[in-house]
């Protein structure tokens, strides 16, 4: 028989990775299982952006605390993910977008989000690079960007040296209950563990069908560009006031372009294309609120999934029903607010209160059909 | 917004010598065509047109047989679209471009891609220094704009082409000061029996002989470049004896003064289009590494999308033209233009004549194969990746944490992140986490494609717009 672990989480993205990490460390015998290798979907191709701007408003205090964990991952993770913290700006072009901006802007920080208003005047002093056609900016102190793609090599180092049991490449294709815990299916052959964690990004519907349960999950393809190196065309993260842009420039002189534009594909298929006239605007975005990007040219563009719940905030909790099954996902600004609610979850599962409450997938769930008779 | 050209039946991607074939055979037997390509005129590499305004013609029988060529597929119903760069190919088939005139959208139910293939870069200490260029521009140069090189220059690498850039210049009256070849005269000697299979191509292969006899070029057999020095630009080059692997071995080395160095090491598919729509992909070694899975007619493993030429496989020029009548005779088949008697007689012949040319372009792909005992030979200070600066002991470093696959290595490393997107690098970094892991490189896997095919500025994207034409998305929920 297999070793029995004290939990498996089935996923190796930044959710699963970070329960996983800190289950670890509170002294449980963790097994970690990815169908490729680790932070390599969502997590290893997303934007990067840390940013309290595009957060929705029931996340901010998680965004804040999860801000304060990427900017010292160095401590906790041992891997700085090349993090750097940043001035973030979020601009509006219109009247429309100046009320939209406002409104969001107030919600944001009464929840926390240390927000200020300034004008588009005083946004340019603050982002020379910016456009003179912003009529108002949200400011804030708190943003700032990582390197994606090192998510993967950060956590993959820190789980083995936690102690991690961890298996790349090995899809889990059931999850049985047994008399002790579960069995999971899996490519290489059945892992048992006292308590599963499902964190499966986009595929989690599939996956918490195996234990009976129906939670509807959306799926996100969101495109993503970059351009080549280029000279140092602006410091801060900027956005607009609908969320749709998402604008930085890394150390190394790469602008990574996003803001959730849309291509096409499906979770089922695992594949997505990306939509030539999307990325034109927005890339058209970009240079609007940029100019200077207009002489930059495009290296690369590329789509990546993001899961996203009925009502678009997390699930993150325990699986109504089945002692010791719990699931973490469609966080929504999931990159951002990732690390620390996965990290409650790794409290709630060691027995510790959390800190903050969780996001329990009961709301979410069809209402059982009324009893016959 | 820029709207779609419909009216094509089939799209042909790449003017060389498969994609002319193809598409005048399409067309002859009944669909509407347009061949795509970035150069101004049909050729390809090896059928590249002279510019209009370059000092002297350059007469070879390739010369002639693209001219023959050019004027075939002028008569022909084909629509040309030359000068156009494709960014993007995307599903049941649609083609971005960037013209002269902007942006440009062609859509048709047939595909047929015959973008050839890119330089294989074997790095040394310095073969980023200026004046260090490799083989396949060396034969551009030649060809298309009659340039001289610098005086006291030097030729490196392995394969036919050595040969032809060697007699191509010294006929010229501009001799490389050596030749540095991979192979030895045993090489050539074993390749000697197939090559009598292809007359004109021996006859051809005697005059560059004798050409280079002639000019009393030194060569250096079994010999590779150790390193390339020079302040701002290349004087001096370091070269010291291979094995029959291709592997470093002891012996002198030899430096020899210079001013500019061609170098290459073999042709490597460029697969990207396929790859980009989802393909099925195969490695293959000896064709030069990841290419499409063809059916002898071209057909890949997705409806209507056809992969013909030495992105499909290093197989040459005479090969690609009967790869070229088979496409195009199956997408006319496939499109229902011809029935399945003609295309059975049609395509016979061209069957045959494809089979008899496969012992010739095995031999001269097997020449130019990846040695992998030459990637080990690689220091591990040499940059590999020189968009991103990365070097053989990053990568090496980056497979000891656990890289397993190409893209992950991208990931941990950022090699293959840059603009060329790992045509220089992506080869041979493949094989250094291959010999890492002990794995073979059907198992270290592919890099992913992405669009742009070729990096495009952002202002020849954005046409004109205003603030209000951008079809922002509706906000994000709050």
């Amino acid at each position: 028989m297999s070793t029995m672990h004290d939990l498996i989480v089935i996923g190796g993205g930044i959710n699963g990775a970070t329960t996983a990490l800190f289950a670890a460390r509170g002294g449980m015998d963790v097994a970690v299982i990815d169908r490729g290798p680790l932070c390599r979907e969502a997590s290893g191709v997303n934007a990067g952006t840390l940013t309290m701007q595009m957060t929705r408003v029931a996340l901010i205090p998680y965004a804040l605390r999860a801000h304060h964990m990427w900017a010292t991952a160095r401590e906790w993770l041992g891997h700085d993910v090349g993090v750097v913290v940043c001035d973030g700006l979020s601009l509006a072009f219109t009247e429309q977008e100046a009320e939209l901006l406002a409104f969001r802007a107030g919600k944001r920080r009464e929840a926390g989000a240390p927000i200020t208003l300034i004008t588009g005047q005083q946004a340019l002093q603050i982002e020379p690079g910016l456009s003179d056609k912003a009529l108002l900016a949200g400011h804030c102190r708190v943003d700032g960007y990582a390197n994606a793609y090192l998510t993967g090599l950060a956590f993959r180092t820190a789980l083995l040296d936690a102690g991690v049991t961890l298996t790349e490449n090995n899809p889990a294709t059931d999850i049985r209950q047994t008399s002790s815990g579960f069995e999971v299916v899996t490519k290489k052959g059945p892992l048992r563990a006292k308590r599963v964690v499902i964190a499966g990004g986009v595929w989690i519907e599939e996956m918490m069908g195996w234990l009976g349960i129906d939670l509807p999950i959306k799926t996100l393809v969101n495109q993503l560009a970059v351009t080549e190196r280029i000279p140092t065309a602006m410091r801060t993260v900027v956005g607009i006031a609908n969320g749709l842009l998402s604008l930085k420039q890394y150390p190394h002189g790469t602008v990574v372009i996003g803001g959730g534009w849309q291509g096409s594909g499906s979770r089922e298929g695992g594949t997505c294309s990306l939509l030539p006239e999307r990325l034109v605007g927005n890339i058209r975005l970009a240079c609007h609120a940029v100019p200077a990007l207009k002489d930059a040219r495009l290296a690369r563009a590329w789509t990546g999934f993001e899961a996203e719940t009925r009502d678009a905030l997390p699930a993150v909790g325990p699986v109504p029903g089945i002692h010791n099954a719990y699931v973490i996902g469609s966080i929504h600004s999931g990159y951002t607010s990732g690390p620390y609610l996965a990290k409650l979850l790794a409290d709630q599962i060691l027995g510790r209160e959390p800190d903050l409450p969780l996001f329990p997938i009961d709301r979410l769930l069809k209402p059982e059909p009324l009893a016959q008779g | 917004m820029v709207s779609p050209h419909c009216h094509f039946d089939v799209l042909v991607l790449g003017g060389g010598p498969a994609g002319m074939v193809s598409a005048i055979t399409a067309s002859q037997n009944g669909l509407r065509v347009g061949l795509i390509d970035e150069q101004v005129e049909a050729g390809g590499q090896i059928w590249r047109a002279p510019w209009a305004s370059s000092p002297q013609g350059y007469e070879s029988p390739e010369a002639r047989d693209g001219n023959k060529m050019r004027d075939r597929l002028a008569l022909s119903s084909v629509t040309c679209l030359f000068g156009r760069r494709i960014w993007s190919v995307t599903d049941r088939y649609r083609v971005d471009l960037l013209g002269a005139d902007g942006v440009e959208i062609f859509q048709a139910p047939h595909l047929i891609v015959a973008l050839g293939a890119h330089e294989r870069v074997i790095p040394f200490p310095g073969w980023t220094l200026p004046g260090v260029m490799g083989l396949a521009a060396a034969t551009i140069m030649l060809k298309a704009h009659g340039l001289a090189p610098p005086k006291d220059w030097v030729l490196a690498g392995v394969g036919p082409l050595l040969a032809a850039v060697a007699a191509g210049y010294a006929r010229k009256g501009h001799p490389p000061k050596a030749i540095i070849d991979l192979s030895g005269p045993s090489d050539w000697f074993a390749a000697l029996p197939s090559l009598a299979s292809r007359p004109g191509l021996f006859k051809q292969g005697v005059g560059w002989v004798l050409s280079i006899v002639s000019s009393r070029i030194p060569i250096y057999f079994r010999h590779a470049i150790r390193r390339a020095e020079g302040q701002d630009r290349i004087s001096a080059c370091v070269i010291g004896p291979v094995d029959a692997d291709g592997k470093s071995i002891d012996g002198p080395e030899v430096g020899i003064a210079c001013n500019a160095m061609m170098v290459g090491n073999g042709l490597v598919p460029g697969g990207e289009v396929p790859r980009l729509l989802g393909a099925d992909q195969v490695y293959r070694h000896e064709l030069g590494g990841w290419i499409p899975e063809c059916d002898p007619f071209g057909r890949t493993s997705l409806e209507h999308l056809y992969a013909i030429g030495d992105g499909a496989g290093i197989r040459g020029g005479a090969v690609a033209c009967s790869a070229g009548k088979l496409a195009g005779l199956a997408a006319a088949h496939d499109a229902g233009c011809i029935d399945a008697g003609a295309f059975a007689h049609q395509s016979a012949q061209a069957l045959a004549e494809h089979r008899k040319l496969s012992a010739f372009s095995d031999a001269m792909a097997h020449m130019i194969r990846l040695r992998p005992a030459q990637v080990a030979s690689i220091e591990a200070d040499t940059v590999i990746c020189r968009c991103e600066d990365v070097t053989r002991q990053d990568l090496v470093a980056a497979a000891r944490a656990g890289a397993r696959d190409v893209n992950q290595l991208k990931h941990f490393t950022r090699c293959g992140m840059g603009p060329c997107q790992g045509r220089m690098c992506g080869d041979v970094a493949a094989e250094i986490l291959a010999q890492e892991h002990r794995l073979d490189r059907q198992a270290v896997g592919y890099w992913t494609a992405r669009p742009p095919l070729r990096p495009i500025s952002l202002q020849s994207m954005l046409g004109r717009f205003d603030y209000a034409d951008i079809p922002i998305p509706k906000p994000a929920p709050l």
